[in-house]
């Protein structure tokens, strides 16, 4: 039965050190990549973005083009916590270093409409740890409770027998 | 015999009464209360319709009514209400005023004798969230207007008003609240992973008192309106917290307690489908309205906002079929995984899918609260336009009308979002695999049991982690 345990114990120190080697080597993996620079054109038109997903690398400097297709749109970022606006011909730009992993909503800054509020996309800078450490604690949460149960209740039962 | 203690810290059997406070006593026996907070309810709900009308189809994000529903009201719901006081929203819901006034014939004091309106039974097969349930998810297929258009939060809430209203000249008490308010339903649900509750004190001081007062009424106090019996319940689902029972009781044998959170999910009685599929509808409406209001794709809200008939058509379609039909069904297939691994082939897989479904209920509760940073994060600076100029008139009431569309830690919200969906994940698992022993008879079959309901709890965790954050 002890054996089990220690059994259980070693299975839960793996799943563990196999997450951080994950997660380790995911940052490696990012920082092997040599930055770029990136140039995305966005168009706004109610109420979307063209496009909506983006995926940079950490590092990268990312140059915007924001273009407005129908009304007074804006353009800010979330974690950045930077924007610019356009008008119908009348064009906006940023430029950034993706220093700051993650994902990122851009959402639009002026009023441009009735689903205003909810007119968004995503920036996805690489690695999103984010992601992936909430992810592993989960998946850790769960291993971990499962063999905690089966220990406890083992030893309950030897305690019983006894 | 050990203490049940929960993640091993807190015993799930401790309670602190707070009505052992002599004001909050005095305070829940007194008739001006919760009235007064009814009225001030009211008076704000007046406001908030009269926006919602003569807003008509401006933009929800400068109107009184839209933001003070849909933002602020629904976060505060999610984050405080329900999951730290139970129903007290219910509690100070104006919504019923009418249909009370009309059966009890004064808002204050206890009529005596019977109530007025026809004091109708509620149909015995509807005693059930059915009802809650497909009405809820009915007013999600207009989530594309009333979360942005004036005019459709006047629409929406003007027709609960009236509904709650014409039933309750029908029904007896609060019919409407228990059976038919999209509101209540997942408060009711939600309710039982709360940190607060009204029960009995001393069983044998109600078992003694035959007149039971506080299911038949006296002069001091209603019989319960919400037609539970105070002597006896015990889970907060059907307990709207109007407190009459308070009042009613002659020993002061009811209590507010605090206690551990969720401990309402080891209750066995009244468990039943409705609230399973309530989960379940919930869990759907959580995806459907994070990909429609905060995902990226343009498409889907032009679904939602109904700029085709076909286009809507879709959507209300997929959105039924993920909450009443793929999400159970995923889940009848683990419910029937965990029959197979428990080797016990005696408890019906009915069974299995009901007492597993409400490890739903700490889970599903989190993905809401997280969904709703993504709501008020971003758009609570709305909230000071709207104080200063609640109708869209060019007023400045308090000085903010001109406060600009400023974002709140969104920065920040990935990790509010991920630590939320642990921490309620957590509760999920920790009450999970006792609702296991409950099930199963002998403790291997729990054990073998548990296992794909584990895994089906933490994959459904995944994929709203992967929605909010990947």
């Amino acid at each position: 039965m002890r054996r089990k345990n220690i059994l259980s114990l070693v299975i839960i120190s793996l799943v563990g050190l196999i997450m951080l080697a994950l997660i380790s080597a995911q940052i490696i993996y990012s920082e092997s990549i040599n930055p770029q620079e990136r140039f995305i054109e966005i168009k706004a038109r109610k109420f979307s973005f063209t496009p909506n997903i983006i995926k940079v690398n950490k590092g990268d400097t990312v140059k915007i083009r924001f273009i407005s297709e129908d009304v007074h749109h804006g353009f800010f970022l979330d974690g950045y916590q930077i924007q610019t606006k356009a008008h119908p011909g009348q064009e906006g730009s940023l430029t950034f270093v993706a220093d700051k992993t993650g994902r990122f909503t851009y959402r639009c800054s002026v009023a441009c409409g009735e689903f205003h509020p909810y007119m968004a996309g995503y920036l996805t800078v690489e690695p999103n740890l984010r992601f992936s450490v909430f992810g592993l604690i989960i998946i850790f949460i769960g291993l971990t409770s499962f063999s905690f149960i089966v220990f406890l209740e083992r030893r309950e039962k030897k305690n019983g027998q006894r | 015999m050990a203490k049940d203690k929960l993640f091993g810290l807190i015993d799930i059997n401790w309670r602190f009464e707070l009505t052992r406070f002599k004001l909050i006593r005095s305070l829940f026996k007194s008739r001006w209360f919760p009235l007064t907070i009814i009225l001030v309810n009211l008076f704000l709900f007046v406001i908030i319709l009269l926006a919602g009308l003569l807003g008509g189809f401006s933009p929800g994000n400068f109107n009184f009514g839209v933001m003070m529903v849909w933002i602020l009201w629904w976060v505060l719901l999610m984050f405080v209400l329900v999951p730290v006081f139970s129903r007290i929203w219910c509690m100070m819901c104006p919504f019923p005023i009418f249909g009370d006034w009309i059966q009890r014939r004064r808002l204050l004091m206890v009529a005596e004798g019977k109530l007025g309106g026809l004091n109708k039974k509620w149909p015995k097969k509807l005693r059930n969230m059915w009802v809650m349930n497909i009405g809820f998810l009915m007013t999600t297929f207009f989530s594309g207007f009333f979360t942005i258009k004036p005019l459709a939060t006047f629409i929406l809430l003007g027709s609960i008003i009236l509904i709650a209203f014409l039933l309750g000249i029908i029904f007896e008490k609060r019919s409407f609240c228990l059976y038919v308010c999209p509101v209540s339903g997942f408060q009711g649900l939600y309710s039982q992973f709360s940190t607060a509750e009204i029960r009995r004190k001393n069983f044998d001081i109600c078992k003694k008192h035959k007149p039971k007062t506080c299911f038949v009424g006296d002069k001091k106090g209603y019989g319960c309106p919400w037609l539970v019996t105070p002597f006896s319940f015990k889970k907060n689902t059907y307990c709207g917290m109007c407190l009459e029972c308070f009042k009613s009781c002659p020993y002061d044998n009811m209590a507010f307690n605090i206690r551990p959170p969720g401990v309402d999910l080891l209750v066995k009685e009244k468990r039943g489908l409705d609230e399973a599929w309530k989960s379940f509808i919930m869990l759907g409406i959580a995806i459907v309205f994070f990909m429609t209001m905060q995902g990226p794709w343009g498409f889907l809200k032009d679904m939602v906002r109904m700029t085709t008939w076909q286009g809507w058509l879709t959507f209300i379609s997929a959105h039924s079929l993920i909450s009443l039909v793929v999400m159970p069904g995923i889940f009848l297939l683990f419910s029937y995984f965990s029959r197979l691994l428990s080797g016990n082939k005696e408890i019906s897989v009915r069974n299995i899918f009901i007492n597993f479904s409400y490890t739903l209920i700490p889970m599903g509760l989190g993905v809401w609260i997280a969904f709703s940073f993504g709501i008020i994060l971003p758009n609570g600076s709305y909230i000071l336009h709207i104080l200063s100029d609640p109708f869209g008139w060019g007023w400045n009431l308090i000085g903010t009308a001109g406060f600009p569309w400023t974002p709140i830690w969104t920065n920040l919200m990935g990790y509010f979002q991920g630590a939320t969906l642990v921490i309620f994940y957590l509760f999920s698992v920790a009450y999970g695999y006792r609702i296991s022993k409950q099930t199963y008879p002998k403790t291997e079959e729990a054990i073998r049991g548990w296992i794909p309901i584990l895994c089906f709890l933490t994959l459904i965790v995944i994929v709203f982690l992967w929605l909010y954050l990947g």
